[in-house]
Protein backbone atom coordinates (compact mmCIF):
# COMPACT_ATOMS: atom_id res chain seq x y z
CA UNK A 1 0.00 0.00 0.00
CA UNK A 2 2.68 2.02 -1.37
CA UNK A 3 3.99 4.81 -3.49
CA UNK A 4 6.54 3.28 -5.53
CA UNK A 5 9.45 5.58 -6.79
CA UNK A 6 10.08 4.52 -10.46
CA UNK A 7 12.21 7.10 -10.58
CA UNK A 8 13.71 10.01 -8.36
CA UNK A 9 13.93 13.49 -10.53
CA UNK A 10 16.68 15.89 -9.31
CA UNK A 11 15.60 16.89 -6.08
CA UNK A 12 12.43 15.60 -4.69
CA UNK A 13 12.15 15.66 -1.21
CA UNK A 14 8.86 15.08 1.35
CA UNK A 15 8.16 18.83 2.64
CA UNK A 16 4.94 19.49 5.25
CA UNK A 17 4.84 23.12 6.39
CA UNK A 18 7.56 22.89 8.21
CA UNK A 19 9.86 22.30 11.69
CA UNK A 20 9.14 24.45 14.22
CA UNK A 21 10.50 24.37 17.79
CA UNK A 22 14.28 23.59 17.47
CA UNK A 23 15.34 27.06 16.00
CA UNK A 24 17.60 27.70 19.06
CA UNK A 25 19.41 24.12 18.60
CA UNK A 26 20.73 25.18 14.87
CA UNK A 27 17.79 23.08 13.27
CA UNK A 28 16.09 24.59 10.19
CA UNK A 29 12.40 24.65 9.68
CA UNK A 30 12.78 23.05 5.93
CA UNK A 31 9.14 22.62 4.68
CA UNK A 32 7.11 23.43 1.32
CA UNK A 33 9.38 26.61 -0.72
CA UNK A 34 6.09 27.11 -1.99
CA UNK A 35 3.22 26.61 1.03
CA UNK A 36 0.09 27.78 -0.95
CA UNK A 37 0.56 25.37 -3.34
CA UNK A 38 1.27 22.73 -0.84
CA UNK A 39 -2.08 23.89 1.01
CA UNK A 40 -4.20 24.53 -1.77
CA UNK A 41 -3.73 21.00 -3.21
CA UNK A 42 -4.16 19.12 0.20
CA UNK A 43 -7.44 21.07 0.17
CA UNK A 44 -8.38 19.90 -2.77
CA UNK A 45 -8.22 16.36 -1.43
CA UNK A 46 -10.09 17.18 1.64
CA UNK A 47 -6.62 16.97 3.81
CA UNK A 48 -5.22 18.85 6.34
CA UNK A 49 -3.28 21.90 4.62
CA UNK A 50 0.15 21.17 6.58
CA UNK A 51 -0.11 17.69 5.52
CA UNK A 52 3.07 16.44 3.94
CA UNK A 53 3.59 16.13 0.20
CA UNK A 54 6.08 15.43 -2.29
CA UNK A 55 8.19 18.74 -3.44
CA UNK A 56 9.63 18.13 -6.87
CA UNK A 57 11.92 19.67 -9.97
CA UNK A 58 11.74 19.66 -13.05
CA UNK A 59 12.73 16.74 -14.22
CA UNK A 60 10.43 15.45 -11.98
CA UNK A 61 9.98 11.60 -10.28
CA UNK A 62 8.18 9.03 -11.62
CA UNK A 63 5.83 7.34 -9.33
CA UNK A 64 3.45 4.17 -9.25
CA UNK A 65 0.29 3.59 -7.07
CA UNK A 66 0.05 0.59 -5.29
CA UNK A 67 -3.25 1.17 -4.56
CA UNK A 68 -6.48 2.91 -5.40
CA UNK A 69 -5.72 6.80 -4.26
CA UNK A 70 -6.84 10.49 -4.99
CA UNK A 71 -4.05 12.47 -5.77
CA UNK A 72 -3.51 16.62 -6.79
CA UNK A 73 -0.85 18.32 -8.57
CA UNK A 74 -0.19 21.54 -7.87
CA UNK A 75 2.73 24.37 -8.11
CA UNK A 76 4.96 24.72 -10.88
CA UNK A 77 2.93 22.72 -14.03
CA UNK A 78 5.63 19.95 -14.82
CA UNK A 79 2.68 18.46 -17.18
CA UNK A 80 1.81 15.33 -14.99
CA UNK A 81 0.17 12.22 -16.82
CA UNK A 82 -1.25 9.59 -15.43
CA UNK A 83 -0.88 6.61 -17.50
CA UNK A 84 -0.82 8.24 -20.87
CA UNK A 85 -3.78 11.17 -19.61
CA UNK A 86 -2.63 14.44 -18.97
CA UNK A 87 -3.67 15.60 -15.77
CA UNK A 88 -4.78 19.57 -15.61
CA UNK A 89 -2.10 20.99 -12.56
CA UNK A 90 -4.84 22.28 -9.96
CA UNK A 91 -6.94 19.31 -9.58
CA UNK A 92 -7.16 16.25 -7.98
CA UNK A 93 -7.76 13.13 -10.15
CA UNK A 94 -8.36 9.10 -8.76
CA UNK A 95 -5.19 6.34 -10.15
CA UNK A 96 -6.02 3.25 -9.64
CA UNK A 97 -4.17 0.50 -8.45
CA UNK A 98 -0.55 0.28 -10.86
CA UNK A 99 -1.39 3.32 -12.59
CA UNK A 100 1.89 5.53 -13.19
CA UNK A 101 2.12 9.28 -12.75
CA UNK A 102 5.22 11.12 -14.67
CA UNK A 103 6.01 15.04 -15.41
CA UNK A 104 6.68 15.20 -19.51
CA UNK A 105 8.04 19.21 -19.30
CA UNK A 106 8.09 22.40 -17.57
CA UNK A 107 5.24 24.84 -18.15
CA UNK A 108 5.60 27.46 -15.73
CA UNK A 109 7.64 27.42 -12.11
CA UNK A 110 9.90 25.47 -10.66
CA UNK A 111 8.97 23.61 -7.86
CA UNK A 112 5.70 21.07 -7.90
CA UNK A 113 4.08 19.21 -5.35
CA UNK A 114 2.09 15.98 -5.65
CA UNK A 115 -0.18 15.38 -2.51
CA UNK A 116 -2.28 11.89 -1.74
CA UNK A 117 -5.62 11.67 0.00
CA UNK A 118 -5.41 11.09 3.20
CA UNK A 119 -1.50 11.99 3.56
CA UNK A 120 1.88 9.85 3.56
CA UNK A 121 2.86 7.57 5.99
CA UNK A 122 6.29 9.30 7.64
CA UNK A 123 7.26 8.83 10.84
CA UNK A 124 7.57 12.83 12.36
CA UNK A 125 10.75 13.44 13.92
CA UNK A 126 10.68 17.36 15.81
CA UNK A 127 7.00 17.19 15.48
CA UNK A 128 7.30 17.54 11.73
CA UNK A 129 7.49 14.66 8.55
CA UNK A 130 9.68 17.56 6.59
CA UNK A 131 12.86 16.39 4.88
CA UNK A 132 16.13 18.07 6.57
CA UNK A 133 19.09 17.20 4.34
CA UNK A 134 21.40 19.31 6.92
CA UNK A 135 20.95 17.47 9.47
CA UNK A 136 20.17 13.78 7.75
CA UNK A 137 16.61 13.40 9.53
CA UNK A 138 12.99 13.50 8.14
CA UNK A 139 11.42 13.02 5.51
CA UNK A 140 12.31 9.37 4.18
CA UNK A 141 15.82 8.50 5.70
CA UNK A 142 16.56 12.66 6.01
CA UNK A 143 17.36 12.45 2.15
CA UNK A 144 16.02 12.86 -1.13
CA UNK A 145 13.58 10.37 -2.39
CA UNK A 146 15.56 7.49 -4.37
CA UNK A 147 14.46 5.07 -7.19
CA UNK A 148 13.15 1.85 -5.27
CA UNK A 149 11.97 3.71 -2.57
CA UNK A 150 8.19 3.12 -1.15
CA UNK A 151 5.99 5.95 0.31
CA UNK A 152 2.90 4.46 2.35
CA UNK A 153 -0.28 5.96 2.68
CA UNK A 154 -2.20 7.22 5.74
CA UNK A 155 -5.37 6.40 4.36
CA UNK A 156 -5.80 6.05 0.77
CA UNK A 157 -9.11 6.90 -0.10
CA UNK A 158 -10.90 8.38 -3.27
CA UNK A 159 -13.07 11.27 -3.68
CA UNK A 160 -14.61 13.35 -6.04
CA UNK A 161 -11.91 14.75 -8.50
CA UNK A 162 -12.01 18.54 -8.45
CA UNK A 163 -10.35 21.40 -9.61
CA UNK A 164 -9.34 24.49 -8.34
CA UNK A 165 -11.21 27.47 -9.83
CA UNK A 166 -9.70 30.41 -11.83
CA UNK A 167 -9.87 32.75 -9.07
CA UNK A 168 -7.74 30.73 -6.96
CA UNK A 169 -5.14 29.66 -8.77
CA UNK A 170 -1.85 31.02 -7.94
CA UNK A 171 -0.27 33.26 -11.09
CA UNK A 172 3.41 32.75 -11.15
CA UNK A 173 5.41 35.00 -13.40
CA UNK A 174 9.09 34.84 -14.05
CA UNK A 175 10.15 38.50 -13.05
CA UNK A 176 7.96 38.73 -10.26
CA UNK A 177 7.44 42.34 -7.60
CA UNK A 178 7.68 40.53 -4.16
CA UNK A 179 6.45 42.50 -1.05
CA UNK A 180 9.02 43.14 1.66
CA UNK A 181 9.05 44.37 5.56
CA UNK A 182 12.30 46.79 6.15
CA UNK A 183 14.67 45.09 7.36
CA UNK A 184 17.20 46.18 10.57
CA UNK A 185 19.83 47.72 8.54
CA UNK A 186 17.34 48.82 5.96
CA UNK A 187 17.84 52.72 6.96
CA UNK A 188 21.98 52.31 6.83
CA UNK A 189 21.15 51.55 3.04
CA UNK A 190 22.50 54.67 1.09
CA UNK A 191 20.26 56.90 -0.67
CA UNK A 192 21.15 55.34 -3.54
CA UNK A 193 21.23 51.97 -2.86
CA UNK A 194 17.36 52.53 -1.62
CA UNK A 195 16.59 53.61 -5.14
CA UNK A 196 18.68 50.72 -6.55
CA UNK A 197 16.65 47.85 -4.00
CA UNK A 198 13.24 49.34 -4.51
CA UNK A 199 13.93 50.15 -8.30
CA UNK A 200 16.00 47.61 -9.87
CA UNK A 201 14.97 44.09 -10.60
CA UNK A 202 17.58 41.53 -9.55
CA UNK A 203 18.38 38.39 -11.58
CA UNK A 204 18.29 34.62 -9.83
CA UNK A 205 21.44 33.38 -10.13
CA UNK A 206 23.01 29.81 -10.94
CA UNK A 207 24.17 29.27 -7.31
CA UNK A 208 20.33 29.09 -6.16
CA UNK A 209 18.33 26.52 -3.72
CA UNK A 210 16.87 25.30 -1.43
CA UNK A 211 18.69 26.74 1.40
CA UNK A 212 18.94 30.28 -0.96
CA UNK A 213 18.47 32.69 -4.17
CA UNK A 214 21.61 34.74 -4.68
CA UNK A 215 21.01 37.80 -6.89
CA UNK A 216 22.63 39.49 -8.70
CA UNK A 217 22.21 43.00 -9.91
CA UNK A 218 23.61 47.22 -9.81
CA UNK A 219 25.57 46.73 -6.18
CA UNK A 220 24.08 47.87 -2.90
CA UNK A 221 25.70 49.47 -0.16
CA UNK A 222 25.44 50.75 3.15
CA UNK A 223 26.42 53.82 5.24
CA UNK A 224 28.02 51.84 8.04
CA UNK A 225 29.34 48.63 7.66
CA UNK A 226 30.09 48.04 11.41
CA UNK A 227 30.47 44.58 12.08
CA UNK A 228 27.37 42.15 12.95
CA UNK A 229 27.16 39.42 15.35
CA UNK A 230 25.07 36.46 14.57
CA UNK A 231 21.39 36.38 15.26
CA UNK A 232 18.02 34.99 13.50
CA UNK A 233 17.23 34.86 10.05
CA UNK A 234 14.31 33.32 8.64
CA UNK A 235 12.61 32.54 5.64
CA UNK A 236 12.36 35.34 3.26
CA UNK A 237 15.58 37.34 4.72
CA UNK A 238 17.47 39.25 2.44
CA UNK A 239 21.16 39.77 3.34
CA UNK A 240 23.94 41.75 1.85
CA UNK A 241 27.20 40.37 1.20
CA UNK A 242 30.15 41.73 1.02
CA UNK A 243 30.22 41.94 -2.71
CA UNK A 244 27.25 44.33 -2.36
CA UNK A 245 24.94 41.76 -3.98
CA UNK A 246 21.62 39.90 -2.08
CA UNK A 247 20.63 36.58 -1.05
CA UNK A 248 16.90 35.42 -0.20
CA UNK A 249 17.05 32.87 2.53
CA UNK A 250 14.66 30.27 1.26
CA UNK A 251 13.40 27.13 3.20
CA UNK A 252 16.48 25.46 4.12
CA UNK A 253 18.27 28.39 5.16
CA UNK A 254 20.78 28.12 8.16
CA UNK A 255 18.92 29.84 10.96
CA UNK A 256 21.64 32.10 12.23
CA UNK A 257 23.07 34.49 10.36
CA UNK A 258 25.90 37.48 10.51
CA UNK A 259 25.22 39.32 7.08
CA UNK A 260 23.32 42.94 7.28
CA UNK A 261 19.34 42.28 7.22
CA UNK A 262 18.07 44.54 4.42
CA UNK A 263 14.41 43.36 4.39
CA UNK A 264 11.83 40.35 4.32
CA UNK A 265 10.03 39.22 1.71
CA UNK A 266 6.42 39.08 3.39
CA UNK A 267 4.71 35.44 3.91
CA UNK A 268 2.33 35.95 1.26
CA UNK A 269 4.62 36.93 -1.60
CA UNK A 270 6.97 33.97 -0.63
CA UNK A 271 5.38 31.54 -2.60
CA UNK A 272 5.90 33.60 -6.05
CA UNK A 273 10.05 33.63 -4.78
CA UNK A 274 9.63 30.14 -4.15
CA UNK A 275 8.59 28.84 -8.12
CA UNK A 276 11.79 31.36 -9.54
CA UNK A 277 14.65 29.88 -11.08
CA UNK A 278 18.34 30.63 -12.47
CA UNK A 279 17.80 32.91 -14.94
CA UNK A 280 14.68 34.36 -13.87
CA UNK A 281 14.31 37.95 -11.90
CA UNK A 282 12.98 39.60 -8.99
CA UNK A 283 11.78 43.60 -7.81
CA UNK A 284 10.84 44.61 -4.74
CA UNK A 285 8.35 46.77 -3.16
CA UNK A 286 8.35 48.10 0.20
CA UNK A 287 5.16 47.58 2.10
CA UNK A 288 4.20 48.39 6.29
CA UNK A 289 3.77 45.73 8.66
CA UNK A 290 -0.11 46.00 8.85
CA UNK A 291 -0.38 45.92 4.90
CA UNK A 292 1.90 42.21 5.54
CA UNK A 293 -0.44 41.28 8.28
CA UNK A 294 -3.70 42.33 6.22
CA UNK A 295 -2.64 40.09 3.42
CA UNK A 296 -1.63 37.33 5.19
CA UNK A 297 -5.04 37.12 6.84
CA UNK A 298 -6.55 37.47 3.51
CA UNK A 299 -4.96 34.43 1.85
CA UNK A 300 -5.91 32.58 5.16
CA UNK A 301 -9.29 33.86 4.36
CA UNK A 302 -9.17 32.69 0.70
CA UNK A 303 -7.91 29.07 1.99
CA UNK A 304 -11.13 29.23 4.66
CA UNK A 305 -13.25 29.68 1.39
CA UNK A 306 -11.72 27.05 -0.32
CA UNK A 307 -12.05 24.63 2.72
CA UNK A 308 -15.37 25.35 2.92
CA UNK A 309 -16.54 25.06 -0.87
CA UNK A 310 -14.48 21.15 -0.67
CA UNK A 311 -16.18 19.94 1.97
CA UNK A 312 -19.90 21.31 0.44
CA UNK A 313 -18.93 19.83 -2.80
CA UNK A 314 -17.65 16.36 -2.03
CA UNK B 1 17.34 47.72 23.38
CA UNK B 2 16.13 47.83 20.05
CA UNK B 3 12.64 45.42 18.35
CA UNK B 4 12.29 44.92 14.58
CA UNK B 5 10.37 42.71 13.08
CA UNK B 6 11.70 39.95 10.91
CA UNK B 7 9.71 40.02 8.68
CA UNK B 8 5.37 39.57 9.90
CA UNK B 9 6.21 36.33 11.55
CA UNK B 10 8.84 37.05 14.07
CA UNK B 11 10.59 40.01 15.57
CA UNK B 12 13.74 40.28 17.18
CA UNK B 13 14.94 41.86 20.91
CA UNK B 14 18.28 42.86 20.18
CA UNK B 15 19.94 43.96 23.62
CA UNK B 16 23.05 44.75 21.89
CA UNK B 17 25.41 43.91 18.75
CA UNK B 18 28.73 42.51 20.56
CA UNK B 19 30.01 39.03 22.05
CA UNK B 20 29.05 39.17 25.83
CA UNK B 21 28.53 37.69 28.82
CA UNK B 22 26.01 40.04 29.90
CA UNK B 23 23.79 40.75 26.65
CA UNK B 24 24.11 36.81 26.37
CA UNK B 25 22.55 35.88 29.82
CA UNK B 26 19.65 38.46 28.93
CA UNK B 27 19.00 37.06 25.71
CA UNK B 28 18.94 33.25 27.09
CA UNK B 29 16.97 34.51 30.09
CA UNK B 30 14.36 35.86 28.35
CA UNK B 31 13.90 33.32 25.83
CA UNK B 32 13.77 30.68 28.38
CA UNK B 33 11.01 32.90 30.09
CA UNK B 34 9.19 32.98 26.55
CA UNK B 35 9.04 29.22 26.23
CA UNK B 36 8.09 28.43 29.65
CA UNK B 37 5.37 30.90 29.21
CA UNK B 38 4.25 30.96 25.53
CA UNK B 39 2.18 33.80 24.93
CA UNK B 40 -0.94 32.95 22.77
CA UNK B 41 0.15 32.85 19.29
CA UNK B 42 3.74 32.28 20.38
CA UNK B 43 5.88 30.04 18.07
CA UNK B 44 8.83 29.86 19.36
CA UNK B 45 12.19 32.12 20.97
CA UNK B 46 15.51 31.82 19.66
CA UNK B 47 18.92 33.03 21.36
CA UNK B 48 21.79 34.25 19.66
CA UNK B 49 24.62 36.34 21.14
CA UNK B 50 23.13 39.25 21.91
CA UNK B 51 19.66 39.22 20.32
CA UNK B 52 16.38 36.75 20.81
CA UNK B 53 14.37 36.37 17.87
CA UNK B 54 10.22 35.41 18.68
CA UNK B 55 8.59 33.75 15.79
CA UNK B 56 5.17 34.10 16.14
CA UNK B 57 1.54 33.20 14.19
CA UNK B 58 0.44 37.13 13.49
CA UNK B 59 -3.69 34.91 12.85
CA UNK B 60 -3.36 34.05 16.42
CA UNK B 61 -1.78 37.04 18.03
CA UNK B 62 -4.31 39.27 17.96
CA UNK B 63 -6.60 37.55 19.84
CA UNK B 64 -6.44 38.57 22.78
CA UNK B 65 -5.26 41.98 22.03
CA UNK B 66 -8.15 42.99 19.92
CA UNK B 67 -7.14 46.98 20.68
CA UNK B 68 -3.55 46.42 19.57
CA UNK B 69 -3.09 48.16 15.60
CA UNK B 70 -1.33 45.27 14.50
CA UNK B 71 -0.20 41.62 16.06
CA UNK B 72 3.51 42.87 15.78
CA UNK B 73 2.87 46.41 17.84
CA UNK B 74 0.97 43.49 20.50
CA UNK B 75 3.71 41.14 20.72
CA UNK B 76 6.37 44.16 21.19
CA UNK B 77 4.13 45.78 23.89
CA UNK B 78 4.65 41.88 25.64
CA UNK B 79 8.04 41.89 25.15
CA UNK B 80 8.93 45.46 26.82
CA UNK B 81 6.81 44.48 29.46
CA UNK B 82 8.29 41.58 30.06
CA UNK B 83 11.36 42.51 29.66
CA UNK B 84 11.56 44.97 32.02
CA UNK B 85 9.78 42.33 34.89
CA UNK B 86 12.07 39.34 34.49
CA UNK B 87 15.26 38.94 36.40
CA UNK B 88 18.21 39.34 34.71
CA UNK B 89 19.62 35.52 35.61
CA UNK B 90 20.27 32.62 33.89
CA UNK B 91 17.03 30.56 34.22
CA UNK B 92 17.95 26.73 33.25
CA UNK B 93 20.49 25.33 35.94
CA UNK B 94 24.11 26.10 34.53
CA UNK B 95 25.30 22.65 32.76
CA UNK B 96 28.93 21.90 32.40
CA UNK B 97 29.30 19.30 29.83
CA UNK B 98 33.41 17.79 29.64
CA UNK B 99 33.80 16.60 25.73
CA UNK B 100 37.19 14.97 25.37
CA UNK B 101 39.31 15.60 22.56
CA UNK B 102 41.97 14.12 20.61
CA UNK B 103 44.78 16.18 20.07
CA UNK B 104 47.18 14.68 16.98
CA UNK B 105 48.53 15.31 13.42
CA UNK B 106 45.80 13.58 12.25
CA UNK B 107 43.01 15.69 14.06
CA UNK B 108 44.39 18.92 14.22
CA UNK B 109 45.38 19.69 11.12
CA UNK B 110 45.33 23.90 11.78
CA UNK B 111 47.49 23.43 15.01
CA UNK B 112 50.60 25.11 12.98
CA UNK B 113 48.53 27.46 11.87
CA UNK B 114 47.47 28.50 15.30
CA UNK B 115 51.03 27.89 16.59
CA UNK B 116 52.54 30.62 13.93
CA UNK B 117 49.47 32.68 14.70
CA UNK B 118 50.26 33.35 18.71
CA UNK B 119 54.49 32.54 17.98
CA UNK B 120 53.52 29.91 20.35
CA UNK B 121 54.63 25.67 20.49
CA UNK B 122 51.93 23.40 20.14
CA UNK B 123 52.06 22.79 24.26
CA UNK B 124 51.16 26.11 24.98
CA UNK B 125 48.31 26.39 22.37
CA UNK B 126 47.37 23.15 23.75
CA UNK B 127 47.45 24.26 27.18
CA UNK B 128 45.85 27.80 26.55
CA UNK B 129 43.21 25.91 24.92
CA UNK B 130 42.00 23.37 27.61
CA UNK B 131 42.91 26.17 30.41
CA UNK B 132 39.91 27.98 30.43
CA UNK B 133 35.88 26.70 29.88
CA UNK B 134 34.10 27.90 26.97
CA UNK B 135 30.16 29.26 27.59
CA UNK B 136 28.27 27.85 24.77
CA UNK B 137 26.60 31.65 23.36
CA UNK B 138 24.24 30.50 20.89
CA UNK B 139 24.07 27.52 18.19
CA UNK B 140 22.92 27.65 14.31
CA UNK B 141 25.33 27.24 10.99
CA UNK B 142 24.60 23.67 10.94
CA UNK B 143 21.74 21.74 13.63
CA UNK B 144 23.86 21.65 16.86
CA UNK B 145 26.41 23.92 15.80
CA UNK B 146 27.40 25.40 19.26
CA UNK B 147 29.36 28.84 18.63
CA UNK B 148 31.53 29.28 21.93
CA UNK B 149 33.92 31.55 23.79
CA UNK B 150 36.48 33.24 24.16
CA UNK B 151 39.74 31.65 23.76
CA UNK B 152 42.77 33.01 24.43
CA UNK B 153 43.92 35.91 22.34
CA UNK B 154 47.00 34.80 21.51
CA UNK B 155 44.75 31.35 19.99
CA UNK B 156 42.48 33.64 18.48
CA UNK B 157 43.77 32.61 14.78
CA UNK B 158 41.46 34.14 12.35
CA UNK B 159 38.84 31.79 9.58
CA UNK B 160 41.32 30.18 6.79
CA UNK B 161 41.37 31.87 3.72
CA UNK B 162 39.79 29.85 1.79
CA UNK B 163 37.33 27.80 3.55
CA UNK B 164 38.05 24.00 3.48
CA UNK B 165 35.29 21.80 1.42
CA UNK B 166 34.71 19.10 4.26
CA UNK B 167 35.80 18.70 8.24
CA UNK B 168 35.00 15.69 9.50
CA UNK B 169 32.50 15.90 12.06
CA UNK B 170 33.71 16.49 15.88
CA UNK B 171 36.32 18.79 14.36
CA UNK B 172 36.87 21.43 16.96
CA UNK B 173 37.78 24.87 15.78
CA UNK B 174 38.86 27.93 16.47
CA UNK B 175 37.83 31.55 14.63
CA UNK B 176 38.62 34.58 15.88
CA UNK B 177 38.11 34.75 19.31
CA UNK B 178 35.37 31.83 18.82
CA UNK B 179 35.50 27.83 19.36
CA UNK B 180 32.82 25.41 18.16
CA UNK B 181 32.77 21.43 17.13
CA UNK B 182 31.59 20.40 13.74
CA UNK B 183 28.60 18.73 14.71
CA UNK B 184 28.19 17.00 11.40
CA UNK B 185 30.84 16.41 8.22
CA UNK B 186 30.50 20.15 6.36
CA UNK B 187 32.79 22.88 4.65
CA UNK B 188 34.43 25.12 7.21
CA UNK B 189 36.31 27.79 7.73
CA UNK B 190 37.52 27.43 11.63
CA UNK B 191 41.26 26.24 12.28
CA UNK B 192 41.02 22.70 13.68
CA UNK B 193 42.62 21.97 16.76
CA UNK B 194 41.30 18.88 17.57
CA UNK B 195 38.45 16.47 17.46
CA UNK B 196 35.59 14.44 19.45
CA UNK B 197 34.35 10.95 19.57
CA UNK B 198 31.43 12.32 21.45
CA UNK B 199 28.14 12.74 18.74
CA UNK B 200 27.20 16.33 18.96
CA UNK B 201 24.21 15.78 17.13
CA UNK B 202 22.10 12.82 16.78
CA UNK B 203 19.06 13.03 15.00
CA UNK B 204 17.60 9.15 16.84
CA UNK B 205 18.26 10.87 20.09
CA UNK B 206 15.31 12.24 22.07
CA UNK B 207 17.52 15.12 22.61
CA UNK B 208 19.20 15.30 19.51
CA UNK B 209 21.74 18.33 20.35
CA UNK B 210 24.65 17.80 23.02
CA UNK B 211 24.63 21.25 24.23
CA UNK B 212 22.20 23.78 24.50
CA UNK B 213 22.35 27.81 24.37
CA UNK B 214 24.38 29.20 28.09
CA UNK B 215 25.96 25.34 28.60
CA UNK B 216 29.40 25.98 29.96
CA UNK B 217 32.02 23.33 28.32
CA UNK B 218 34.77 21.78 29.51
CA UNK B 219 37.33 20.29 27.29
CA UNK B 220 39.96 17.90 28.38
CA UNK B 221 43.00 15.72 26.13
CA UNK B 222 43.13 11.80 26.07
Amino acid sequence: MSLFVQKAGILTTIQDGGRTGSRSLGINPSGAMDRTAMSLINLLLGNNENEAVIEMHFPAGEFVFEVDCSFAVGGADLGAVLNGIEIANWSSAIARRGDSLRFTDRQNGNRAYLAVAGGFSIPEWLGSKSTNIAAGAGGIGGRRLQAGDRIGFLNPITCKTQRLGPTMTPKYNRFPTVRVIAGAEFDELTAISERTFLREGFKVTNESNRMGFRLSGMPISLLDTNRMVSAAVTFGTIQLLPDGQMIVLMADHQTAGGYPRIANVISADLPLLAQLGPGDGVGFRLVSIDEAEFLLARREKDLQFLRLGIRFNV
Amino acid sequence: MRIFPLGESALTVEFGNEISLELNRRSISLAAFLSANPFHGMVEAVPAYSSVTVFYDPLKVLRPHPQSSSSFAAVETMIREIVNRIEDTEINGRRIIEIPIHINEDSSPDMEAVCEFGGLDSKSVVDLFLGRNYRVYMLGFLPGFAYMGEVDERIAAPRLKTPRTKVPAGSVGIAGLQTGIYPLESPGGWNIIGRTDLKMFDAGSGEPCLLRPGDEVKFFAY
